[in-house]
């Protein structure tokens, strides 16, 4: 790509969108925000093709002195390349999602979408931990526009509890990284990835972060802002909440906890692990009782959530494989749910599940494509969901088999939950006129659907389109937590084997 | 040293005070009506004085051609950025003032004067290098912000503010000159090198007193808490751009005269004023935080906010390095610019009838009424609750650095903790313009030097500000590197 900044072009398009968007009307703020974003995917794309797999761990740098005291520094490797085009590939749908959903200050409403681009691919791009921070942080601004201006009747709420739990996060991990940066005397991250922290300051710091990390995750017990901002939220909001937001949390344990602070990490390895496995059953039985179709999802999340931070935390090439698969899968899968529900929603506005059945008579093609979505967040083999489970589970048995029995629950659980509410809502008695006379798809919901049906039958049929980018990454990232990694329970070694056909026959002969 | 040198180095003050005198003399014949007149020359006045001042900053003045008289007056860097916060906040007073009381037809020709005057006093603080100008600085710029509190007068909450404020500005220079006393005494002079000197090798427990009764003095004109309960009936009351005045160059150059003493005179037993300096950052936080929570009324806010700042910008001060120290420059000097365009903000809510709006509940769905205005005001909120991308953020950050940097995590844990309690009460105001039903109370005409004023301080508090992180962080260094050169 030679010297052309693509991600400083990334990062400028949807700003320069956001800007002229808060000076149009609806119509051509609409217009101004697709074509923003489509702009953005097709340079996504163009990252992805330019991206030299096998190459140089960090490609398409950029790097400035423009403010004193940390740089501009731009930079990606695989794993931010898979984020920044979950990203870019959920923008536009987000944005046809709101297309006729939002009526009142569209104009406002396509900047706050756009901005929260800028920001998102700033957090997978930066470089330099204080504008990471800054990022990470201002994400909050537009996000509590989202939820409290467009959001439902319950948004003020919603939006002051995702505002304050998540700022209380991430202030900390602040201090943390003041604290790091003295000591190192660096803010470059790939620096300070390599920087051995001394073993009681990891202890502190890999606190702080997860303070932070584990709110935006979000692991249980601090997911209770989740539910609530997802119901308020509109079906954008919730999108690009569960498709991206909910990544950074993933994305920061991956480039910050783990590498900069292994030995805190493996100390802390059994927090994870008891969090996540309380989150995978809990999360999973108060999906099941939920009334709300928007909750559901939600609480759903949270239980793949905890997948994600086992695998992380099983210190090994298949957990963190896994755990990126089944963030990149669940950012598809769950982004595509809320549409589902996006959909009925706009249709009869409601959200309650009991309202609604019997819609495969009279809207086939959505049962269709809300079959498909459901089976993947199921995890069932062919989508993209079952590769992220199952490699985060073959991860995380190696480290500890009993994890690993507690998390397969979830599947089991999840595959109640999900096939509850699909019985539910598509199968039996059309209880409602109103919901029995709902039209199919339109073609506008087909556009919405289809790349992401598609995406995840592809990342389901042949994941190492996926996987091939991130692997050297997670390579060294698992060479760094090598001499860190806990001691598995389950250290397979093949045994004698069997006695030969002849011992056996002598045996016999006795 | 030759007097010249010691007047040349007064120059500012000198011709502050020589126009302020002119000034007076015009206006004490021609009345009234020359009000404007007079604001346009003070505002000259202050560009002059600014312009004086500059050079020393760029140039990092320090080391003994600072000094003036003998060793009571210092021109150094660290004075002079002071000075250039107070002459732009004095200057933006001068430029909001003549609107807001020709409105209500009370422009009067003093108040010009009188802000030339608490600039004047304020400029002399910052440049005191002994106790006694210490005082004559702190009490020209108190006496002088006492009528412009009550200036209003046929304004009941104006002359009450006015009287409130004199008597518990009386009651802290006593406090003040009770400890200067007791320094004087304990220590046998009154100039800072000496108190250094005399306290280099330990502090007497008369010492310690006098160090004790001068903070809690200097507590009080920086309304940091547990000396705060002036400040919201104070702002409240007084007009709104005499709030805004209050809130920004009194605080600069009370927050430089405190860091003076603390690091020059007192700076070998830092130990002795860091933990009350530290309490009173983490209470300051927190009352001014918690305080603000019930608040109705806008100005009120804003007054706890202050107050909330002001804790942030002690904790700067704690680390007692100079790294600290050049960190609360560059704090003030943001904080400075978001109380400028919070109260301009302010200053631009009126109703129908041109009658000031100061009612948090009228303002809401300002955002759907008056765009441009709820875009500006949510700016600002943001930034003083320190989010990044504004610019407000990066005073919290530099401060934090500080302390961290000082090895205090404990206390920078604590007050950035205590920050998310205080961004409860300025994302309400965003809630309330941008997430409530219109309520169309603030419908009145906006005044064109209002917009100018209130446009600036949005650009500067922009991600923009953020370019503006070298060339203030090196003034800040220098400044607070003049600090280290003193004796």
């Amino acid at each position: 790509m030679g010297g052309f900044p693509i991600l400083s072009v990334m990062l400028a398009v949807p700003l320069v969108g956001a800007i002229a968007c808060l000076f149009l009307d609806a119509k051509p703020a609409r217009m101004v925000a697709l074509a923003a974003t489509l702009i953005n995917l097709a340079l996504g794309v163009v990252l992805w093709a330019n991206y030299d797999i096998g190459g140089a761990q960090w490609q398409f740098t950029e790097y400035s002195e423009l403010f004193d005291g940390f740089a501009y520094a731009l930079g990606i490797d695989g794993i931010a390349l898979m984020l920044i085009m979950l990203s870019v590939f959920l923008m536009p749908i987000c944005i046809g999602a709101s297309w006729e959903a939002i009526t009142k200050r569209v104009g406002e409403y396509m900047a706050a979408f756009l901005l929260m681009e800028v920001l998102m691919i700033g957090v997978f791009a930066a470089q330099d931990i204080f504008l990471f921070y800054i990022f990470f942080e201002a994400g909050l601004i537009p996000m509590y526009l989202i939820i409290g201006v467009w959001g439902g009747q319950n948004r003020i709420y919603a939006a002051y509890k995702f505002f304050l739990y998540t700022l209380l996060g991430s202030v900390l991990m602040l201090i943390a990284m003041l604290w790091m940066v003295n000591a190192a005397g660096t803010t470059y991250i790939p620096y300070l990835m390599e920087y051995d922290f001394p073993v009681e300051a990891q202890t502190w710091l890999w606190l702080a972060f997860f303070a932070s990390f584990a709110v935006k995750m979000p692991m249980w017990p601090v997911h209770t802002w989740l539910p609530d901002a997802h119901v308020q939220a509109p079906t954008a909001g919730s999108v690009i909440l569960a498709g991206v937001l909910l990544k950074l949390g993933g994305y920061g344990f991956i480039r910050f906890s783990l590498p900069m602070f292994p030995d805190a990490s493996a100390d802390f390895g059994w927090l994870v692990w008891g969090l996540s496995m309380v989150a995978v059953v809990v999360t999973s039985l108060i999906a099941l009782v939920q009334a709300d179709m928007k909750k559901l999802i939600a609480y759903s999340s949270v239980a793949h959530m905890a997948i994600v931070t086992v695998g992380l935390f099983a210190f090994n090439v298949q957990g963190l494989e896994g755990a990126m698969m089944v963030m990149l899968g669940h950012g598809l899968v769950s982004g595509a749910l809320f549409l589902c529900v996006g959909i009925i929603y706009d249709r009869l506005h409601t959200r309650e599940i009991s309202r609604y059945g019997g819609l495969a008579i009279n809207m086939p093609a959505y049962a269709v494509l809300f079959m498909l979505f459901t089976m993947a967040a199921v995890g069932l083999p062919g989508t993209s969901n079952f590769v992220g489970e199952f490699l985060a589970l073959a991860g995380i048995y190696q480290a500890n088999s009993w994890v690993a029995f507690v998390c397969t629950t979830g599947i089991i659980l999840g595959a109640a939950y999900m096939l509850y509410l699909y019985r539910r809502i598509i199968f039996g008695e059309q209880k409602n006129a109103d919901a029995a006379a709902m039209p199919d798809l339109t073609i506008r919901e087909y556009l919405l659907l289809g790349p992401i049906a598609a995406a995840v039958l592809w990342m389901g049929i042949y994941p190492e389109s996926f996987l091939a980018p991130m692997r050297a990454d997670i390579e060294v990232l698992d060479a760094r937590l090598a001499a860190a990694a806990p001691e598995g329970d389950a250290q397979l070694s093949i045994g004698e084997g069997a006695p030969t056909e002849e011992e056996h026959a002598e045996g016999g002969a006795h | 040293m030759e007097y010249s040198t010691s007047l040349a180095l007064l120059a500012p003050e000198i011709l502050v005070s020589v126009s302020g005198l002119v000034l007076l003399l015009v206006a004490a014949w021609s009345g009234d009506k020359s009000a404007r007149f007079i604001s346009i020359a003070a505002a000259v006045v202050l560009g002059g004085a600014f312009a004086l001042v500059a050079p020393s900053v760029c140039t990092g003045a320090a080391g003994p051609d600072t000094v003036a008289f003998g060793g009571q007056f210092r021109a150094d860097a660290f004075a002079g950025l002071a000075k250039l916060m107070i002459f732009a906040a004095s200057g933006a007073a001068l430029v909001v003032a003549p609107r807001f009381f020709g409105r209500a037809g009370a422009m009067r020709a003093e108040f010009p004067i009188l802000v030339l005057f608490a600039a004047l006093g304020m400029s002399i603080m910052v440049s005191a290098a002994d106790l006694i100008t210490l005082y004559i600085g702190l009490e020209l710029n108190s006496l002088s912000a006492y009528v412009l509190a009550a200036i209003l007068r046929d304004d009941e909450r104006s002359a009450e503010a006015g009287l409130k404020y004199f008597v518990l500005g009386g009651l802290a220079s006593g406090i003040l000159l009770f400890g200067m006393s007791l320094t004087y005494g304990f220590a046998g002079t009154t100039n800072f090198g000496g108190i250094a000197i005399a306290v280099a090798d330990g502090l007497s427990t008369g010492q310690l007193f006098g160090l004790t009764f001068v903070l809690a003095g200097l507590a009080f004109k920086i309304s940091a808490a547990p000396f705060h309960m002036w400040t919201p009936d104070v702002y409240e009351g007084a007009p709104t751009p005499v709030t805004m005045f209050f809130a920004s160059a009194p605080k600069v150059a009370a927050i430089a005269l405190l860091a003076r003493v603390s690091l020059e005179a007192f700076g070998s037993q830092s130990l002795a004023w860091q933990q009350i300096v530290i309490f009173a950052a983490l209470l300051s936080i927190v009352i001014g935080a918690l305080g603000a929570i019930g608040q109705q009324n806008v100005k009120r806010l804003l007054a706890y906010s202050s107050i909330n700042n002001v804790g942030f910008i002690l904790i700067g001060l704690a680390t007692g390095t100079l790294a600290g120290a050049s960190a609360m420059m560059v704090y003030l000097a943001i904080y400075v610019v978001m109380t400028i365009g919070s109260f301009v903000a302010v200053l631009l809510m009126r109703d129908g009838n041109g009658d000031q709006v100061e009612s948090i509940s009228d303002l809401a769905g300002l955002s759907t009424t008056r765009p441009a205005l709820a875009w500006c005001l949510m700016a600002l909120m943001f930034s003083l609750a320190g989010i990044p991308p504004l610019f407000g953020f990066w005073g919290k950050f530099v401060v934090f650095q500080a302390a961290v940097e000082a090895d205090l995590i404990a206390l920078a844990a604590i007050g950035i903790a205590a920050s998310v309690i205080g961004a409860f009460y300025y994302i309400k105001i965003v809630k309330v313009m941008f997430f409530d039903e219109a309520v169309n109370t603030v419908t009145g005409k906006s005044d064109t030097p209002h917009w100018v004023l209130l446009a600036i301080c949005a650009l500067l508090i922009s991600p923009l500000g953020y370019l503006l992180i070298g060339p203030l962080g090196n003034l800040a260094d220098m400044a607070a590197a003049s600090l280290a050169v003193a004796f």
